[in-house]
């Protein structure tokens, strides 16, 4: 297990230094001096200088390269350059937005997914089954942005049930937050409940096909217990990581969930900062989003073993 | 059995052997949800090539006395905020969707099919390289690396287009590596090896053609997450730029007329959500009938 994790994090090292390399070579896509680009309509050839010692800009690109990965370490990644704040503090002050919309989205996914996946499976062949494929599908192929906006239509605009933007935090007003909440999570959770619900059913079909499973019916045991307590436990583990690696779909979802239903999280940060031209708070986000989903990565391995008593060696 | 009916079972034999080729076409011919999807997809790509002669209106046209009108006979699916007519803006949306589609995926198998096929055929240090940066690739959430990339290179379709296909080539670089890694061990490899074929010939002409049906499979599916990540982009602002006609910047605008002209929001919403169910399904039945473990 110690040599596992230790492998793990070492085969860690060299990825997350090309993560740092393909965000630190955005900046180079910059058409044009990206110092002029900070300067906006300053035009001033002292304020453009001062722009490129202070980005060290005027060094080479290794140098240059070499003081990012330095300050990223020590937890530096850079300022806003739009409203002068430490990218840092950004950040971490829309994450848990965006980390409650998140387990909300998972929540529902796996409730839908799993759910849909296993009912599929124990009545496969039969009307369930298709119609818990048609589900998949349309989860699938449904874009979410769109989805946004036909619920806020039905739920805000017609019912008048839900408010159709804004957030509240759980710790303010729970009842509040989860009206705030619900709709851009069900939109989030809609595709990721989609991927579980195939990776579900063909768990359970593969589980229910098993020695075990027929041994457990020969005994005599009700077909509620047999898919309950012997398939289902086997069946779930692999689904349950692979949720854990579903932060990807998340968090892109996340980017026009938010802008739609105007939640101050991550996404909405991103988008926002691409719209002022706010490249240091773009490259500490994806920066961000790109080491969280490898922890997760890594986390989801080690729970697999944990889980899995043939894995543990 | 004598000679004659020997040469008569061996002649019906020949007779009904199957080229590969033939038996996907059949089993793909026979699956309707398959079948469904690419004659949605013909449409919309006949709709798109022939958008000028089909569409009712010119997409660009503003008229103030048609503004917000419902769906009636004159504008069947609507006129937008500036009078435009929804049902020409959808059909005319069509060519950026599916160019966007298309082109970003011939982009990401340019790149991910030659670094999947190098690094998986020769492995060592390249293999681990090119795993590598796949790695970190796949690390960055798609959209948002593609939102990235589109805002650094600049708001347009073709740099949507270029984002979009640059986020989905480590996808490609993984399969194919993956297949090859599988393909390249088998006894018609070795074979070809043994009598002294060089190593680019092994791999184009003898692992390549091998490993095209799950390749077909996969670009068909990203075809699909491409043309939701182009609406997507072009919704953002980053993707086609107005007044060119886009199913996702029709949806951006639509938001903001919902309580008044919520067919605004329906029709492009529709139209992507159709072309993008057709392409899953398309995959879908593609990835069943080229699978050579199915009866």
């Amino acid at each position: 297990m110690l040599t596992f994790l230790g492998n793990r994090l070492l085969q860690l090292i060299p990825t997350l230094f090309f993560v740092s390399l393909i965000i630190f070579c955005l900046q180079q896509l910059l058409p044009g001096d990206p110092a002029l680009v900070m300067a906006g309509e300053e035009r001033d050839p002292e304020v453009i200088a001062q722009i490129r010692r202070q980005y060290r800009l005027d060094q080479p690109l290794p140098v240059q390269y070499v003081y990012w990965v330095k300050g990223v370490v020590t937890g530096d990644l850079g300022e806003s350059m739009r409203i002068k704040v430490p990218v840092r503090d950004l950040i971490l002050e829309k994450l848990p937005v965006t980390a409650q919309l998140a387990t909300m989205a998972i929540v529902i996914a796996l409730v839908i997914g799993v759910g849909a996946g296993i009912i599929s499976a124990v009545k496969k062949g039969t009307l369930w089954d298709y119609a818990a494929n048609v589900l998949a599908l349309w989860g699938i192929s449904t874009p979410n942005f769109w989805l946004g906006i036909m619920l806020i239509f039905l739920f805000s605009v017609k019912l008048g049930w839900l408010p159709a933007s804004g957030f509240v935090h759980l710790s303010q007003d729970w009842r509040a937050s989860l009206a705030a909440t619900i709709m851009p999570a069900f939109v989030l959770g809609n595709a990721i409940a989609a991927v579980l619900m195939r990776h579900t059913r063909s768990a359970m079909l593969a589980v229910l096909d098993s020695d075990y499973v027929r041994t457990a019916r020969a005994k005599g045991l009700r077909e509620r217990t047999v898919i309950l307590k012997h398939a289902m436990r086997n069946a779930l583990t692999p689904v349950i990581t692979l949720a854990a690696l579903e932060l990807g779909t998340l968090l892109s979802g996340a980017v026009l969930t938010e802008q739609i239903f105007s939640i101050p999280g991550f996404g909405k940060l991103i988008v926002d900062s691409v719209f002022n031209r706010d490249y240091a708070v773009v490259q500490g986000v994806v920066l961000v989003t790109a080491t969280t989903y490898l922890a997760l990565n890594l986390l989801a391995d080690v729970a697999y073993i944990l889980v899995n008593p043939r894995l543990r060696g | 059995m004598d000679a004659a009916a020997v040469g008569s079972v061996a002649f019906d034999v020949a007779e009904h052997v199957e080229t590969p080729t033939r038996r996907a076409l059949r089993r793909l011919r026979n699956r309707q949800g398959a079948m469904l999807g690419l004659v949605v997809i013909v449409a919309f790509i006949l709709l798109a090539l022939l958008a000028p002669l089909v569409a009712p209106y010119d997409p660009a046209a503003q008229s103030w006395a048609a503004v917000r009108k419902p769906p009636s006979a004159l504008h069947w699916l609507g006129t937008d905020e500036v009078g435009r007519d929804i049902l020409a803006r959808i059909i005319f949306g069509a060519r950026a969707s599916l160019l966007a589609g298309v082109i970003s995926i011939v982009i990401a198998i340019s790149v991910g099919v030659p670094a999947g096929l190098a690094a998986g055929f020769l492995g060592g240090f390249l293999d681990g390289l090119v795993s590598r940066i796949t790695d970190a690739m796949l690390a960055c959430p798609f959209l948002i690396l593609a939102i990235a990339l589109a805002a650094f290179l600049g708001p347009s379709l073709g740099n949507a287009m270029i984002a979009i296909g640059v986020t989905t080539t480590p996808i490609f670089v993984r399969l194919t590596r993956g297949q090859v890694m599988a393909v390249k061990v088998e006894d018609y490899v070795e074979a070809a090896r043994a009598i002294g074929n060089p190593r680019w010939r092994i791999a184009i002409v003898h692992i390549l053609p091998n490993i095209l049906p799950a390749l077909l499979v996969q670009a068909t599916l990203s075809i699909a997450t491409a043309i939701i990540a182009e609406a997507s982009l072009s919704f953002l602002g980053l993707g086609q730029q107005p007044p060119a006609p886009s199913w996702g910047s029709m949806l951006n605008s639509a938001q903001r007329f919902l309580s008044t002209a919520p067919w605004m929001a329906v029709w492009p919403g529709l139209a992507i959500f159709l072309t993008v169910l057709s392409f899953n399904l398309l995959g879908d039945g593609l990835r069943d009938a080229l699978d050579p473990r199915a009866r």
